[in-house]
């Protein structure tokens, strides 16, 4: 196999590692969540180390790539794209041990009412996540946009689980340690889906090279 | 009908219209049609034997020298077809360098002057203006104005190469072709030829042939790409090498050509 071959797969294969630990750490953080499971939450916070790790690893392969053998068409795109997904990868690893050192904290206190659940936003995230790491592996324009279509609804019942918890601190002065946690732990939520928003976007430009972001930007 | 070149981004200054070429009863190209936009740099680039440079040579018609070689289709300069012309002046608008440099065995003011000269040019002007004047143009002056009348061969490859440049420009033609100008020189030289170029298209328009893929990703405009004789795509430099349209031009600029 040429040089320029073994380095866009080993570059290929350490993404996907990194896509598989971080998909991995936003189900155990919603899981710990919904489930109030200890295990799940240390071993989001285990983890991260090893996604950290795989960052600059990711980082250095891409760029001693980009100097050795300066990709062009659809193999510049790949790196590109590569290194633009690390970068969402790492801060949804980010995310996930934020969510857990909150629900850490108010697995230990009284549950609040939630006419929205964790169960809900946390499945759609997480299927998010999933889907746009998929159309990555897959190299799948189609599949990454349903990705776009999805981060609206995430965005919707965060703003559901924030109006609930601000009417819950102005009845229950006593809820407001807890209101708070929920409020940060739905905001996370939502910065990942974000996350998982612009690795499908990313995704696009690799595939088809065309730029799908802020498409209601002015002329 | 094959498809009609993309894209446009200046007036056309020369046109291939349905080139076929032939060496003997061997085809070399087939319907080439390919615009060269007016002060841009146009390159083009393929594997070796794809037909490239044959089709740089009938630009100026350097193919009607080799025996047994036929020519179909036209090639308009301004909109007349150049096969129709005196053959001199036609090579007059449109000057050509070599791969290898190839200075006169004269010296350097002579090689400058030697076209001026055959082509009635220098009736009331300064010949030593005319030098001048096609050095600075090939960024050569500050290196050789005070070793004018030192042989030609006295200077470094990059320096040599420079100095065909200025011999093409002494003329002043209104198309500059190059086949492969760098693939003799060391990188620094080649950066100069490749900042020369750019300068120089605001002067003339500019077709170059290269193997080097960097070189036309630098230099040029618009690329084209060919193989086996056909001019496979031809577009903005930035789009053929970041989202080509064919899968053979992908597969050859991203090296998994055959």
């Amino acid at each position: 196999m040429r040089q320029l071959e073994e380095e866009l797969k080993t570059l290929n294969e350490t993404l996907q590692e990194m896509g598989s630990l971080v998909a991995q750490s936003i189900h155990r953080s919603v899981m710990s969540l919904v489930e109030k499971n200890e295990d799940y939450a240390h071993q989001v916070l285990r983890d991260e180390a090893r996604i950290n790790q795989l960052e600059m690893q990711i980082d250095d392969l891409a760029t001693t790539l980009i100097a050795r053998e300066a990709p062009v068409a659809s193999d510049m795109r790949f790196v590109v794209t590569a290194i633009k997904i690390n970068t969402d990868l790492e801060r949804m690893g980010d995310m996930a041990v934020g969510i857990v050192e909150r629900s850490l904290a108010a697995m230990r206190q009284p549950e609040l009412p939630l006419e929205v659940g964790f169960t809900e936003i946390g499945n759609l995230v997480e299927s998010m996540v999933l889907t746009s790491l998929d159309a990555f592996v897959k190299r799948d324009a189609q599949l990454a946009r349903t990705v776009l279509a999805a981060d609206d609804a995430v965005d919707k019942l965060r703003n559901t689980i924030t109006k609930q918890m601000i009417e819950l601190m102005k009845r229950d002065p006593t809820s407001v340690e807890r209101a708070l946690d929920y409020i940060l732990i739905a905001r996370r939520l939502e910065r990942v889906a974000d996350h998982a928003t612009n690795v499908a976007e990313d995704v696009i430009f690799m595939v088809k090279g065309i730029d799908v972001r802020h498409r209601n930007l002015p002329e | 009908m094959p498809e009609p070149t993309k894209p446009q981004t200046a007036p056309v200054k020369m046109r291939a219209k349905n080139v076929n070429f032939y060496y003997g009863s061997f085809q070399a190209l087939y319907d080439i049609n390919l615009d060269f936009a007016t002060n841009k740099v146009t390159a083009m680039i393929g594997p070796s034997g794809c037909g490239k440079s044959t089709f740089l040579r009938n630009l100026n018609r350097i193919n009607e020298t080799l025996r047994d070689t036929r020519l179909e289709g036209e090639i308009t300069l301004d909109d007349e077809n150049i096969l129709d012309q005196d053959v001199t002046a036609v090579r007059r608008r449109i000057g050509m360098v070599f791969q290898r440099p190839n200075p006169f065995p004269k010296s350097i003011f002579e090689n400058i002057i030697y076209g001026p000269k055959i082509n009635g040019m220098l009736k009331g002007k300064n010949a030593a203006e005319i030098v001048e004047t096609s050095l600075r143009r090939a960024a050569l002056w500050e290196e050789t104005k005070d070793k004018l009348n030192e042989s030609a061969y006295a200077l470094s490859g990059g320096q040599q190469q420079r100095l065909c440049i200025a011999r093409a420009l002494a003329v002043n033609p209104e198309v500059l072709l190059l086949d492969e100008p760098c693939s003799a020189l060391d990188p620094i030289a080649t950066s100069k030829i490749e900042d020369l170029l750019i300068t120089l298209k605001h002067q003339c328009t500019i077709v170059i042939v290269t193997h080097n893929m960097q070189q036309a990703a630098r230099v040029a405009d618009t690329t084209g790409f060919f193989l086996l004789g056909k001019l496979i795509e031809h577009d903005k430099t930035e789009v053929i090498f970041k989202n080509p349209s064919r899968k053979e031009t992908e597969d050859y600029i991203t090296g998994r050509f055959g």
